[in-house]
């Protein structure tokens, strides 16, 4: 044995390093690849005519480029007997989405934040309650939520999918605010409290300005678990009120004779557009938000 | 008058564990209180409990003669230091320093006329814009301090306000802390673990140990005549040498016998004290204990040593020794002839002796 102390960056040479690096970038291409597979073949295909489509091959390019199937999955596609596109259904979706956000969103910050440095009698057990939440499935509260929105008069409106939203996000918004806040020293509450501010104070002076990271990541959570849902949406509303998530499924399952693979490709993008954008918009913000706990005081 | 702070009987308990046992302190006027302990004793618990951020379980609590038990904080007229300066990060120093009046409603004109009154006091000037990030520790101490300093308040609290600060900056930022005292001729209540700190700054000072206040005095009561073994061992340093040792009165008066590792026990005697009982703790602090060559005014006692260790601190030496089964700090002139190993001839000065009970651990003198 020597007794050469312990470097594990020894003993490669420039040309092993060289190779290795080489290995690991074709690697990462092919699994990189490997997942956008799905969605190049959407998108080729969503800009092929249903001709090329029946002819050709389902990986290769299009020979002749047309946004027909766009056209049409946008403002003329048939959901079972009304033909307008994913276009009215879209809008819905963007009338709950935002409000929801923006609503579960406000509602948790304040939650996590009474919970984190109000230490209040009972706070622990609120925020366990508040924590099983987030573990209900969906499934077990369609029907008393259902016979919930009934009562209150909003059953298959825009404002009750909004409500169940909120009511289902909050667990996860109150979560993330409380985990962010518990970070901050308490001392600050206290020495705002002896300046003399009170709850509401504290919190818009001196919370929310330190909480750019935690929104994002709860905007992009909630803004893609609403977006994206289908179950509330579907169970919840009614003709007018259905969520896109909802026209997409009826385009696709609800046509008939020829099956038009462009179209179903194109609406199936356009409804997963906003989500893309907030992710390609705010995604650096999301791993930040995520990693970064505390703030230095 | 009526005391600034008035603590009656004060009880606090987190459950069923009682934090703090039957507090009773109260100050005057410009009274400089250092409540002083080690870390886990309850002295910031009882900060919290004179700020109101912790309610108290029994007692009252009045501030300038006003029942203050229910108040909360931002109605007692306090302001409150913080040990990890609990700036607001988001807020420029001058936001910092203004946010308390900016919540009280005080118009702006009064506000930026205090804020350039605080700022010239702390020479904090040039900082006002920055957020606290980008301050060095010694900085935001001073912001913390200024946004104390521009309430105006009845009572100022601070909890460990120096001890995220490097060693050197601790001592200026002390320094500075007393002349500001001394300037504003402010009341003032200052928790600290550092018994050097709570010496130097306080006016009046309370050890606390487990919750229970062992002894209030001021610096030089808690120094000279500490209560009981607690206090003796931790205030001061090097600490007091507590030495077992056995008395017995005798015609030249009372006979302190202290056993010596090699050899015939020493014989001190105490015209002073009487009638203790046989077995008793000595208490000497190391600088009653010096060099005989280097001759002491005062009435003293001299015996020979064996030194043990030899540690040269610059102004003084001390020297550790052997007497009565425990170690024993002597400070030592800094010109010393002792050397480790070799007999030393030691004066003894019992003019500030303190005697404890073995067993009970408090004061017999």
């Amino acid at each position: 044995m020597t007794d050469m102390p312990y470097a594990p960056t020894r003993g490669q040479s420039p040309v092993t390093k060289l190779v290795l690096r080489f290995v690991l970038y074709v690697l990462l291409g092919l699994f990189a690849l490997f997942y956008l597979m799905p969605l190049f073949v959407m998108l080729t295909t969503s800009l092929k005519s249903l001709d090329e489509i029946r002819t050709g091959d389902l990986v290769s390019l299009p020979r002749e480029v047309t946004f027909d199937a766009w056209r049409t999955a946008w403002a003329s596609a048939c959901t079972g007997v009304q033909c307008e596109g994913v276009r009215p259904y879209f809008l819905n979706s963007l009338l709950i989405a935002i409000p929801a956000v923006a609503i579960s969103t406000i509602v948790g910050a304040l939650n996590g934040y009474a919970v984190a440095q109000w230490r209040f009698k009972g706070a622990n057990i609120f925020f366990a309650l508040m924590l099983f939440g987030c573990f209900i499935p969906f499934q077990v509260v369609l029907l008393p939520m259902a016979r919930m929105l009934g009562i209150m008069g909003v059953a298959g409106t825009i404002p009750g999918l909004i409500f169940v939203h909120v009511i289902y996000g909050l667990g996860f918004t109150t979560l993330f605010f409380r985990n962010y806040y518990v970070s901050i020293p308490s001392e600050l509450t206290k020495a705002a409290k002896v300046d003399g501010a009170g709850f509401f104070r504290i919190f818009w002076s001196i919370f929310l300005p330190l909480s750019l990271p935690i929104i994002v990541v709860t905007v992009i959570w909630q803004f893609t678990q609403i977006w994206n849902d289908f179950l509330f949406g579907v169970s919840f509303s009614q003709a007018g009120t259905q969520p896109v998530t909802v026209a997409l499924n009826n385009i696709v399952n609800s046509t008939t004779g020829v099956k038009e693979y462009n179209v179903d490709m194109a609406a199936a993008i356009i409804a997963a557009l906003p989500t893309l954008l907030v992710y390609v918009v705010a995604g650096k913000y999301f791993i930040r938000g995520l990693t970064a706990g505390s703030v230095k005081g | 008058m009526a005391p600034i702070l008035d603590v009656k009987n004060l009880y606090k308990n987190y459950g069923s564990t009682e934090v703090l046992k039957d507090i009773n302190v109260s100050i005057e006027e410009g009274d400089f209180l250092v409540l002083v302990g080690p870390s886990g004793c309850g002295k910031s618990t009882l900060l919290n409990c004179i700020a109101g951020l912790e309610p108290i379980t029994g007692g009252d609590l009045f501030i300038g003669g006003q029942n203050m038990t229910n108040v909360s904080p931002k109605d007692r007229d306090i302001a409150m230091v913080f040990q990890s300066y609990a700036l607001y990060p988001t807020m420029t120093v001058a936001k910092n320093i203004t946010f308390g009046m900016k919540v009280r409603g005080i118009d702006q004109a009064t506000q930026d006329a205090k804020l350039a009154q605080v700022a010239a006091q702390l020479q904090i000037g040039p900082l006002l814009h920055r957020k606290p990030g980008q301050l060095s520790g010694g900085q935001r101490q001073r912001v913390a301090m200024g946004r104390a300093l521009v309430r105006d308040p009845k009572l100022f609290l601070f909890d460990e306000p120096l001890s995220n600060l490097d060693a050197k900056l601790r001592v200026e930022m002390r320094t500075e802390i007393k002349a500001l005292h001394q300037r504003l001729g402010a009341s003032m209540v200052y928790v600290t673990h550092d018994q050097i700190e709570a010496m130097t700054l306080a006016t009046k000072i309370v050890v606390m140990k487990s919750g229970v206040i062992q002894q209030i005095g001021s610096p030089s009561e808690i120094y000279n005549r500490p209560a009981n073994l607690f206090v003796a061992d931790f205030m001061g340093s090097p600490a007091m040498n507590l030495i077992p040792a056995k008395t017995r009165m005798n015609g030249k008066g009372m006979q302190v016998e202290i056993a010596r590792k090699d050899g015939d026990p020493i014989i001190l005697t105490d015209a002073r004290n009487k009638d203790l009982p046989e077995d008793v703790i000595l208490g000497v602090r190391p600088e009653d204990i010096a060099d005989a060559a280097l001759g002491r005014a005062g009435e003293t006692q001299e015996a020979d040593c064996v030194i043990d260790i030899v540690e040269p601190a610059g102004a003084d030496t001390f020297a550790v020794l052997e007497l009565g089964g425990k170690h024993v700090t002597a400070r030592l002139h800094a010109e010393t002839t002792a050397t480790a190993g070799a007999a030393q001839r030691l004066t003894f000065d019992l003019g500030k002796v303190s005697y404890f009970e073995p067993e009970t651990g408090l004061r017999l003198n």
